[in-house]
């Protein structure tokens, strides 16, 4: 039956109003200019800096995660690598936050919020960690939560990694929309929002990004207290960009400004995000390229009209692994660490692996996160669908993995890499993007080309022929 | 029929609907999405007594009601680990012994 939604069209037509109601955000009163508006500002104002936002992670026992030294990963790597080589690994067990990942601190402070401003409720769109942890948040506030989920296929198979969210968010009295493939899971969400006018706890406003900026500075104490110094490099699973982009704000925060960030997400190239097909075969439901190459490069597709993730304004580096990688490395993480934690979570920590390689023995690397392992949340659970669907699973060298067709577990350590996605290619292609979004009749103004530079960390020149460049191309 | 296509008043059920027909679909989806509608499926508690396949009414644990098809009754989670992965299982051996000849080497 067909259960009386208003139409696609007409709800996406109140997009603006529903969502501003919903976030009780103004952001028109940032916009600077064409495409610029005042990003720090939009933060700023939300009244929490890095110290509030632990406090009020404290009292529902979020962060304070435990820094782990994976010492015998390490070993490992060293065995791989050349002499004087191999950076100690280390990893910020953020599975150790009540409902099992980081995503505890991104909920923290909109749930605060919600229920601070009178709110009934929360909800989310999301079929990932993060559900549960609005969810899980919800419970200890008393509000009342819904989680909109993208979970089965049209032979109605549930992603098992998703089913093991639903039942979490399930577990914490939330509602469960459960929905087929397709991108209108936004609509349903707008009428979820209008329907109920509850808190829209976006994974892309600023409470979900100071809340990750705790991650990030506790993350460089740690480190500093255990070693001395801050680490030399920190790696990010890459998805929507708040990971990033909270991470590397912490981490500045707290003095570490010199640490490398590395965003890292798995390779999917060649399958659709909005497949039905695909859906299925992608093997992982984030941490990959399906929504990090997007976000990176336009970062305002989100459900709130300015994203407060904006990762290409933080990583020094962007690179990808395989599926197969982050297969394999999980199976070692749990045999030589005692650590069942993934698989998802696990992207940065197969980087980390190649990467710590190719740095000197006294260097530090830190994988900044992990997440809680459970039924349908596993490789087995992964790698059974894929057998399942034809996917050929195979030992052998991970170059000849081919997302969607045939997922390639390493044979031999030595054979994990990375390969960098050059950022170069990415800027461009934000600035291209951004100038689709310049309203016909308008031009650029001196504060737009600046906060283009800003948002690609360069500056204005490279902006100013970056976009003669394209314009020669188009003309 | 037997009682198990039947559900009493508050029993934990979930409904399917149909949120967007084939051919309603959003214009950026690609064409294997183009031809098979939006569906939604959600649980709640029955507000009347019912039949597999009914009409129902339900109030979700968010205390919304919500219409539906009646499709299972007490939807159990399925999901698991299944058997274990060939590709996976040596792994650790593999590893430990790697390191273990190296501990000896050096």
């Amino acid at each position: 039956m067909n259960h009386g939604l208003e139409s696609y069209e007409a709800t996406m037509a109140q997009k603006d109003e529903i969502v501003k109601a919903s976030v009780g955000l103004n952001y028109a009163q940032y916009r600077t200019g064409v495409l610029a508006f005042d990003y720090e500002k939009l933060l700023e104002d939300t009244g929490y800096d890095v110290t509030t936002a632990a406090a009020i992670q404290r009292q529902t026992a979020v962060g304070n995660t435990p820094l782990v030294e994976l010492k015998n990963i390490t070993a490992l790597v060293r065995t791989t690598a050349a002499s004087g080589k191999g950076a100690r690994i280390f990893v910020k067990d953020e599975a150790a936050n009540p409902s099992g990942s980081f995503k505890d601190r991104r909920a923290s402070l909109s749930v605060h919020e919600a229920a601070k401003r009178g709110y009934a409720g929360v909800a989310a769109a999301t079929s990932g960690n993060y559900g549960a942890a609005v969810a899980s948040q919800a419970a200890k506030a008393g509000l009342r939560c819904i989680i909109v989920q993208e979970a089965f296929d049209s032979q109605n198979i549930a992603q098992p990694e998703i089913a093991e969210k639903t039942r979490a968010c399930e577990a914490y009295g939330a509602e469960v929309i459960r929905l087929s493939v397709g991108p209108e899971l936004f609509y349903v969400y707008l009428h979820v929002l209008k329907d109920t006018g509850y808190f829209n706890a976006s994974l892309y406003t600023p409470y979900s990004i100071i809340g990750i900026e705790t991650l990030g500075f506790e993350l460089a104490q740690q480190v500093k207290l255990h070693t001395g110094q801050f680490p030399d490099a920190v790696i990010t699973t890459h998805a929507g960009g708040g990971n990033v982009t909270g991470t590397a704000r912490g981490l500045i925060k707290a003095g570490a400004t010199e640490s490398q960030m590395i965003a890292a997400s798995v390779d999917l190239s060649g399958l659709h995000m909005a497949s039905d097909h695909d859906f299925n075969r992608k093997s992982f439901t984030t941490g990959h390229t399906g929504f990090s190459m997007p976000f990176t490069t336009w970062p305002d597709r989100a459900d709130v009209p300015r994203n407060a993730a904006r990762a290409l304004r933080y990583m020094d580096r962007f690179v990808t692994v395989t599926q197969g990688e982050v297969f394999y490395v999980t199976q070692v993480l749990a045999e030589l660490e005692g650590l069942q934690r993934g698989p998802a979570g696990n992207t940065s920590l197969a980087a980390a692996f190649a990467i710590a390689r190719e740095m000197d023995r006294d260097k530090i690397v830190v994988v900044q996160e992990t997440e809680y392992t459970g039924a349908g949340k596993h490789p087995l659970a992964q790698l059974n669908l894929a057998k399942k669907l034809g996917i050929r699973i195979s030992r052998g060298n991970p170059k000849d993995n081919q997302p969607g067709k045939r997922i390639v577990i390493p044979q031999h350590p030595s054979q994990l890499s990375v390969i960098d996605i050059d950022l170069d290619t990415v800027r461009r292609s934000y600035i291209r993007h951004a100038l689709e979004h310049v309203p016909q009749g308008e031009s650029l103004s001196a504060i737009d080309l600046q906060f283009l530079a800003e948002e690609t960390r360069t500056n204005q020149a490279y902006v100013e022929e970056t976009i003669d460049e394209l314009h020669r191309k188009a003309g | 029929m037997t009682d198990m296509y039947r559900a009493e008043k508050g029993t934990w059920v979930e409904i399917h609907s149909k949120v967007l027909s084939a051919g309603e679909r959003a214009p950026q989806v690609p064409q294997d999405t183009q031809g098979i509608p939006l569906v939604m499926r959600t649980k709640g508690f029955l507000l009347q007594a019912a039949n597999i396949g009914d009409e129902v009414e339900i109030e979700t644990c968010a205390g919304r009601h919500l219409t539906g098809t009646l499709v299972v009754i007490n939807p159990a989670y399925t999901h698991t680990f299944g058997p274990p992965i060939d590709e996976l299982t040596t792994i650790g051996r593999e590893v430990k012994a790697i390191l273990k000849e190296r501990g000896t080497n050096q």
